[in-house]
Parts: structure tokens; C-alpha cells; sequence
């Protein structure tokens, strides 16, 4: 089976948690064996894994040039230069008008988010036209709304199913006041896709009913986490026994509700001093969250080590007793499941998706502070609570992998070529073994 | 003769509210009033007058040839006082007509058989008390919350006189043996036990209204037949459930009480009788003792304790509540004694099991084990700050339970101190009519004996209270030296 995905992050270079999803999709369905992916990317480093095929989208030709293979050969990251003949001779149309053109032909990318994104993800439209026409596959997949003109335009041209991946809406990321343009990006995206598969029923519940898809069509793809390494494994917490420390650790900005988080701290001071919050992170909203914890009077209490990167997230959840994710609105969120793996009881919002596959955490509504507050002074004053959830939450993360993952999408996969077409009833039926 | 042992327990939890970390110290309240009143209500008007008015009915039929029995949980039966009084009313009429025993149990529906003796002893006496106060009988067989038991538990029993105990027929204690016997206590054969047929129960309480039941429906004659059809030897057929059963968990619409009004007829016509546990444990003799080294109940597929002292937030919920028994004990404010009660109840640890069921559970208005957990300990921190100021903290509990013996041992020696008295009185008496047969004139003391009643009943009061029996004792001892 050969998949034509289309994505915009893949690890190494990660901007957010795309990459991650990304990269854990692709490996889960190389596990497989039968599968193969031929991932596009608009700007690939070149020290990707190589489990699959990365075709570089800032050296696919849209343009006709004459150029020397012996000048050329040792030009590409990603594809190679017999790929890049290949493309040459699918050209469809004369973009010799576009702006930027290099000497081979190809659109540059900036790669990332730039300010002229929707430049750029026209762009890589108009690219994919040509990937479509050159390349054999079954079954298109696209992640993420940048990515979603793309996957279209490759259906159009060559007639084979398309399935999008909803790792997020606008309406998560601006509480219900939607961009019009990115929203009509998605919808485009979603009303042409064969199956979308959304990272959480949360999700799936959104483009229903913001999107107004079919229901059928629309399937719950939770995300899973990779195993630690070793070196985050040894990570050895350093915290002083007396103090038990309450960590959120996240953009500080509107959709994670870090507002909340303070005002659940604030209740808890008010009855134990020996509790430390901790706001690892930076946003917009940082600045008006430090001056929001002077005014309760618990600046003492709440620290702001800014944006933690690589271990020290790791070192971050070691040293932490509770961790609490509020977000208002989260299309998954793997923040919990990682504090999980490193044996820190996690409080999340009931708006969360990662709810929907733990047990082994606490829920509480986002706006609910009063239930916030009493499971975090809970957690701190319960040794049986924090050592049963830090216990029982490690060995239900270990139980949630990409592998399964890939197999799910196997099953979609299946359908969509076994049928012509994706009914989420049959799916669910379909992978009740796949616990 | 074939004999159907028909109980019901009556037991409804007194729902907790919710009860925030801020409001330890300042709100010592920590009921749910509505969901308590409404609850009662409901089960009462769905549940409990149907079915008893039923089983007067049949009494009134059948006469002295049905025979039920009931024991009620100290905490139910107070929220019946307050909100439902009817049921209480038609226990009462059901007393009366002598179709019916009450078995003692202990007045919190808690778990104290498994930590603390005195406590169990203490609640188990007071439950027998307010049986006795209600309905004129005194129970003679005690059947522990949900069923628990071990060979320490029966032992218990026999110490405290009972005759013996109703048990779950758990499959890993029966093995090969049936429950359609009679067993005795490994630990004393004194105390007989009466085994649950589960399948028998179950089919009534659980599977009666199951359409997908491949006996559904079930009728009163195949029923009986099923217990006809049991080996001749197989004579005692133990059919214990919660009253809830007729009515809430099986709705009345599946005619289940026409079903039971339609048992003893047909019993009648196939040689089978009805008995209550003490008639059963009168009679007959038990054919074996039977091991049980792990507490055992009538909860879930395990019938263990699991679903209440399963994991790690259970226990330590269990724990915090026991460890503050001998201040509690020793005290004697009336509303720790209530909360205290209350908080015992063995439904409070089931709301935090997280135990996967398979089926939807119950769990009050908590979300989770951990919402359930949290409320709980809440409650129980305010709680156990309050135990402790009503003795100064220096105290440490260790200590006040070894008061609380001291004054245990103390009180049963003076016990045997009144005994030695009275024996000595009569003695004196004796020797004194002796020898006033010598002289005439004889000088009677009438006030003699209610005095030694009195004298007997304020040291057995002090030995619940005060440290001071030490100087009771004394003056005891100083009458009894008076009166030689």
C-alpha cells in the first residue's frame, strides 16, 4: 500500500506538537511492513529518519529548466535528482509568472510559520499538482489545515481517496472567533476529504458540528506517546522534601487557560503555605498572569522559569508532584502523557481530548477552580492518591502506542480502498481488539 | 423436609455532600439533606412499602407456615425514622405477627469487624438494643454488613452469644461442598453458619427481569421446582438478598411480588417449608466446620473485600478512619458519635474502588475514584480534628486506647466485683436471718436490693466514660466491707 502524505513538521526540527504526531503516524504505519509513505514536507533538513521516503517540496519543479545532471546530483535533500527529472516531465501548467523561482525551477520555502503562510500553502498546492501526476500511491493523507489545499488539489487530479488529519481547528485556538479564511481553508479541506480523522471525539465532536460534516465520515484518531529514552529515564528529582511542587507546563496563552491555573493556586495557598507553583512556559499572557499573582499576593509561591526545552521538560515533570493542564478548549494535548511517563499525577480539563483515553488522571471542568483546587491540595496531602495515580498512570501511558495507532489507520486505510468509501460505525466495530 | 431460609437486608448509605479542603475547620456538616431525603423516599415508596406490605399480606395468608427474616443497618434505619416512617411502621405490624426474626448487625454498615473488636462489639450491641426497642426481639444471630466474614468474625460472634452467622457461599470457600447445609465456625463449633445460595439469590435479584436470561420469565412454580429437584440430603436453601431488589433492582412492572406472593403456595404443594435462621440454627446440627482464613462478602465476582480495600486509597481512607477508634470510643459527644456512623459505612470505600466492573457503577455524584477520594478525606480531616480536640493532642492514640482497655478490664472486673458482692450479701443474709431466727425482732432493709441495682448500673456507665471507676471501686468495696 503506498501513501501520499502530506505534512509540515517532521522531526528533528520541531515547532509544535505536529511533528510529533507527524513523525509517530508514519512510524506506526512502517511497522506494518507493507506500507509504504512517501512523506512531503516544504523544507526537510536532511537528518530526517529514513524509515521513510521525504520528498522536499522547496526542490520539486513547477517550472521547466534545462539543467546538467552533473551539476545538480548532489543539490537535493530529501528526494534525489532522478526524482527530480521524474517531476520535471509532470509539469502541468507554465508557473513561470511566480515570483521566486530559482534556477531549477522550484518555489523556495521559509519553511515553519512565516507571515506570508497562505503564500506559502498556496504554493505548496500547486506543487502537490505535480507530486500527484509523478508519483504512484493509493490513498493521499494530509495533516494539519496548511496542508489540506494540497491533499484537495491531489485528489482532483488524480482521483484517489483523500484523508485529512485534524490535529486542530481554529475554534480551539480562538475560543469560537475563527479566522474566515483559515476556516474556509478547513472546511474546504474537510467538505473534499473522503475520511477525517480527528485526534480526539472532542475534535471530532467540533468539525461535526463547526465544520458540519458528515458523521460518518468523521473517525476519533487519538494520538499516542513514544516510550522515554533511557537519558530521560535517569533523570534523578532534585526537590526538597517538605515542599511539594504544582507544575503547568505550556504555552501561557488564552487557549491553555493558565488564568485558571492561578486562581486554583490562590485557593490553595490560602490554607497550606508549603506549596510551590510552578508556570513553565512562555505566551502572551505570561506577563498578565505574573502581574495576576502579585495581586493575590502569592508571587512568593509562583515561579515562572519561562520556556523549557528538551530535558529540562523532562526535568520539569521529575520535579513536580502534580501537574495541571486547564486548557479550555485541547484538541489532544500530550503534556499529561508525558508528565505520566515520568510518574507525575496529572489534573486536566474535562475539555481536553487525552481525556478520552486516561483514566488515570484527574478531570475537572476548566472554569470548575474550586474541584482544580481541591484535587491539586488533594494530591499533595494524600500520599495514596499522588503514589496510586503516579503508579497506575504510568502503566496506562506504557499501554498507549503508535503502533496501535498505525493499525487504526490501517483499518481506515482498508476501507477507504476496500470500498471506495469510510463509515466510522463499521470502523468502530472493526478495532475493538486493538485495546 | 425441605427449608427456604428467606432474608433481606435493609441498607441505604447517608449520601456525603460535597465538601471542599477549604471548608475543613470551618463547616462540620457533611450530609447531602436533598439527595438524603429524596433517595429515602424513593426507595421507601419504590422499593420498601411495596414489598413489606406484600410480605404482611402473605403473612396474614400463609400464616405461621411463611417465615422471613430481616436486619437493618443502624444508619438506614434512621433516615427511616426521619423521613420515612411507614416502613418502620409495617416492620413493626410484621413483628407482631411472628413470621418474622431481626438479625443483628453492626449500626454503621461499616468494616470495623476487620480492624477493631471493640468497635464492632460496641455497634453490634447498640444495634441489637434499638431491634429490641423497635420490634420487641432481641436477635439471636448477627449477619455482618454485606456479608463478611472470616473464622476470626464467627469466633467474635460466638463470644458475644450469638448462635450463629449468615455467610456468602463463596465458591473458593465451598470447593466441592454445597451451601444447602448447615456449617459450623472453624474456629467454634458453637457458632453455626447459614450459607448464601448465590444462584438462587441472584436469580430473584439479579436475572428476574433479564430478558436475555435463557430462563426469563421466570415463574413461582419452575422456581420451586428448581429447589424440588434438589438432592434429598440438599435440605436448606438460603435465599439472602438486599429488599432493594424488589422494586428498585428488578422494577415492580416485572410482577416479581406477585412472584413471591406465589412462592409458599406452591412450597406447600411440594413438602417445602419456610423458616427464619434461628428457628434453622435450633434445629439443626451443623454437618462440618468450614475454613475461612480470608475474609469473605456478598460483593462482586471475587466475594472479597476488594471493592472496599482494593487499592492503595482505600486502605488509607480505611486506616485514617479506625486509627482514631479509642478517642471516639472514649468520648461521648453525641454528634461524633453520629458523623462517626456515618462515616463507617462501607458504601463511602465503594465510591473510590477502581476495580473495573465491566458494568456501569454507582458511585453517588462523584465522577471518579479520585472526586470520591477527595470528598472523603476532606470529610475525614475535618473529622479527625475534631476527635482530637476533644482530647489534648499530647495524647497520643496509642495511649488513649490503652485507657480505653483499662477502663474496658476495669469495668468487667467490677462486674465480677458486683457478682462477689451479691454473692456475699446473700451470704450475709442468710447468716443474718440465721440469726435473727435466734432473736425476734427481726429488722428488714428493703432499700438493700434496689441500692445493689443501682450500684451495679452507674459503675457499668462509668466504665464507658470517666477514669474514675478506680474510686468507684472503692467506695464499692468500702459498702461491701460496710455490709459484712
Amino acid at each position: 500500500m503506498k501513501v501520499l502524505m502530506f505534512g509540515w513538521e517532521f522531526p528533528p526540527k520541531i515547532f509544535g506538537g505536529l511533528a510529533v504526531a507527524s513523525y509517530g503516524i508514519t512510524k506506526g504505519l512502517s511497522l506494518q511492513g507493507d506500507v509504504e509513505t512517501t512523506f512531503c514536507m516544504p523544507k526537510p533538513t536532511g537528518e530526517e529518519e529514513k524509515f521513510l521516503k521525504i520528498i522536499n517540496m522547496s526542490q520539486v519543479p513547477v517550472a521547466w529548466r534545462d539543467v546538467n545532471y552533473d551539476h545538480i546530483k548532489d543539490r537535493f535533500v530529501g528526494h534525489t535528482a532522478e526524482d527530480y527529472y521524474r517531476f520535471r516531465d509532470h509539469i502541468y501548467a507554465d508557473f513561470n509568472y511566480l515570483q521566486g523561482l530559482d534556477d531549477l525551477g522550484c518555489m523556495q520555502f521559509a519553511g515553519g510559520y512565516p507571515g506570508n503562510l497562505h503564500e506559502e500553502i498556496n504554493n505548496f498546492s500547486i506543487i502537490a499538482g505535480v507530486l500527484a501526476r509523478s508519483e504512484e500511491f493509493d490513498l493521499i493523507h494530509a495533516h494539519d489545515w496548511l496542508t489540506y489545499p494540497a491533499g484537495v488539489h491531489a485528489k482532483m487530479t488524480t482521483g484517489k481517496p483523500l484523508c485529512i488529519h485534524v490535529h486542530a481547528t481554529d475554534f480551539d485556538r480562538s475560543r469560537g472567533k475563527v479566522n474566515p479564511t483559515v476556516y474556509s481553508i478547513e472546511k474546504n479541506g474537510m467538505d473534499h476529504a473522503d475520511c477525517i480523522m480527528c485526534v480526539s471525539e472532542h475534535t471530532r465532536q467540533t468539525v461535526i458540528n463547526e465544520y458540519h460534516q458528515d458523521p460518518r465520515k468523521c473517525v476519533a484518531m487519538h494520538n499516542a506517546v513514544y516510550p522515554l529514552p533511557q537519558e530521560y529515564r535517569d533523570i534523578q528529582p532534585q526537590k526538597n522534601p517538605d515542599e511539594k511542587v504544582v507544575t503547568y507546563l505550556g504555552r501561557i496563552t488564552m487557549q491553555k487557560g493558565p488564568e485558571y491555573f492561578i486562581e486554583a493556586a490562590r485557593r490553595v495557598l490560602q490554607r497550606t503555605r508549603n506549596i510551590r507553583f510552578c508556570f513553565a512556559g512562555s505566551g502572551d499572557m505570561m506577563a498578565a498572569m505574573v502581574d495576576l499573582a502579585a495581586a493575590y499576593g502569592i508571587a512568593d509561591r509562583c515561579h515562572f522559569p519561562g520556556f523549557q526545552r528538551g530535558k529540562q521538560v523532562y526535568e520539569c515533570y521529575k520535579n513536580s508532584d502534580v501537574f495541571v493542564m486547564p486548557s479550555v478548549s485541547e484538541p489532544f494535548g500530550i503534556a499529561p502523557l508525558e508528565a505520566m511517563q515520568c510518574g507525575c499525577p496529572s489534573i486536566i480539563s474535562k475539555q481536553s481530548g487525552c481525556g478520552e483515553i486516561l483514566d488515570n488522571v484527574i478531570k475537572v471542568d476548566y472554569w470548575d477552580i474550586d474541584a482544580m483546587s481541591d484535587a491539586i491540595y488533594s494530591i499533595c496531602t494524600n500520599d495514596a492518591l499522588h503514589d496510586y495515580l503516579a503508579e497506575e498512570g504510568l502503566k496506562e501511558v506504557d499501554r498507549i502506542t503508535w503502533e496501535k495507532v498505525g493499525l487504526r489507520i490501517r483499518e481506515c486505510y482498508n476501507q477507504l480502498l476496500g470500498r471506495g468509501y469510510f463509515n466510522n460505525d463499521d470502523y468502530l466495530n472493526a478495532v475493538k481488539g486493538i485495546k | 423436609m425441605k427449608t427456604i431460609c428467606l432474608y433481606f437486608e435493609i441498607h441505604q448509605p447517608v449520601h456525603l455532600k460535597r465538601y471542599r479542603f477549604f471548608d475543613i475547620g470551618k463547616d462540620h456538616y457533611y450530609y447531602d439533606d436533598y439527595e438524603n431525603e429524596r433517595s429515602i423516599t424513593e426507595v421507601a415508596q419504590k422499593s420498601y412499602i411495596p414489598s413489606l406490605r406484600t410480605l404482611l399480606e402473605m403473612t396474614k395468608t400463609y400464616g405461621k407456615q411463611f417465615k422471613v427474616s430481616f436486619s437493618l443497618s443502624g444508619v438506614a434505619l434512621e433516615q427511616l425514622e426521619m423521613y420515612a416512617g411507614e416502613v418502620i411502621d409495617l416492620l413493626q405490624q410484621l413483628a407482631e405477627t411472628g413470621c418474622v426474626e431481626f438479625l443483628a448487625e453492626p449500626y454503621s454498615h461499616g468494616l470495623s469487624s476487620l480492624t477493631n473488636e471493640d468497635v464492632f462489639i460496641e455497634e453490634t450491641k447498640r444495634m441489637v438494643k434499638k431491634i429490641k426497642e423497635l420490634f420487641g426481639q432481641t436477635p439471636k444471630v448477627l449477619r455482618n454488613s454485606s456479608l463478611i466474614y472470616d473464622d476470626e468474625i464467627g469466633a467474635l460472634a460466638g463470644r458475644m452469644g450469638f448462635k450463629g452467622m449468615l455467610i456468602e457461599g463463596a465458591k473458593h470457600i465451598l470447593g466441592w461442598k454445597s451451601p444447602h447445609f448447615v456449617y459450623s465456625c472453624a474456629m467454634d463449633p458453637n457458632v453455626k453458619l447459614l450459607v448464601r445460595d448465590y444462584k438462587f439469590s441472584d436469580d430473584i435479584s439479579l436475572r428476574f427481569n433479564d430478558s436475555s436470561w435463557n430462563e426469563y420469565p421466570l415463574f413461582a412454580d419452575k422456581y420451586i421446582g428448581w429447589i424440588d429437584q434438589l438432592p434429598q440430603e440438599e435440605q436448606i436453601i438460603n435465599i439472602f438478598m438486599d429488599l432493594c431488589a424488589l422494586g428498585i433492582y428488578q422494577p415492580l412492572s416485572s410482577n416479581i411480588l406477585e412472584f413471591l406472593k406465589a412462592l409458599p403456595a406452591l412450597a406447600k404443594d411440594k413438602g417445602i417449608v419456610f423458616a427464619t435462621p434461628g428457628e434453622i440454627f435450633d434445629k439443626a446440627k451443623p454437618i462440618a466446620p468450614l475454613e475461612v482464613a480470608y475474609p469473605i462478602s456478598w460483593n462482586d465476582e471475587e466475594r472479597d473485600t476488594s471493592c472496599w480495600l482494593g487499592n492503595g486509597m482505600q486502605r488509607e481512607a480505611f486506616n485514617k478512619l479506625y486509627q482514631e477508634a479509642g478517642r471516639i470510643l472514649a468520648c461521648r459527644d453525641r454528634r461524633i458519635k453520629q458523623d462517626w456512623d456515618r462515616l463507617q459505612a462501607c458504601d463511602n470505600l465503594h465510591y473510590i474502588t477502581t476495580k473495573p466492573t465491566g458494568v456501569g457503577m454507582y458511585r453517588g455524584f462523584y465522577e471518579s475514584a479520585y472526586d470520591a477520594f477527595t470528598n472523603y478525606m476532606n470529610i475525614l480531616g475535618d473529622f479527625i480534628k475534631r476527635v482530637q480536640d476533644l482530647f489534648p493532642v499530647e495524647v497520643e492514640s496509642d495511649e488513649l486506647n490503652a485507657l480505653y482497655t483499662t477502663i474496658h478490664n476495669q469495668g468487667e472486673e467490677l462486674e465480677v466485683k458486683d457478682k462477689e458482692i451479691a454473692r456475699l450479701r446473700a451470704r450475709l443474709e442468710k447468716f443474718e436471718s440465721k440469726e435473727e431466727e435466734k432473736k425476734p425482732a427481726p429488722k428488714k432493709e428493703p432499700a438493700k436490693a434496689p441500692a445493689k441495682a443501682a450500684v451495679k448500673k452507674t459503675s457499668a456507665k462509668k466504665t464507658e466514660t470517666e477514669k474514675k471507676p478506680t474510686a468507684k471501686k472503692t467506695t464499692a468495696t468500702k459498702k461491701a466491707d460496710k455490709a459484712k
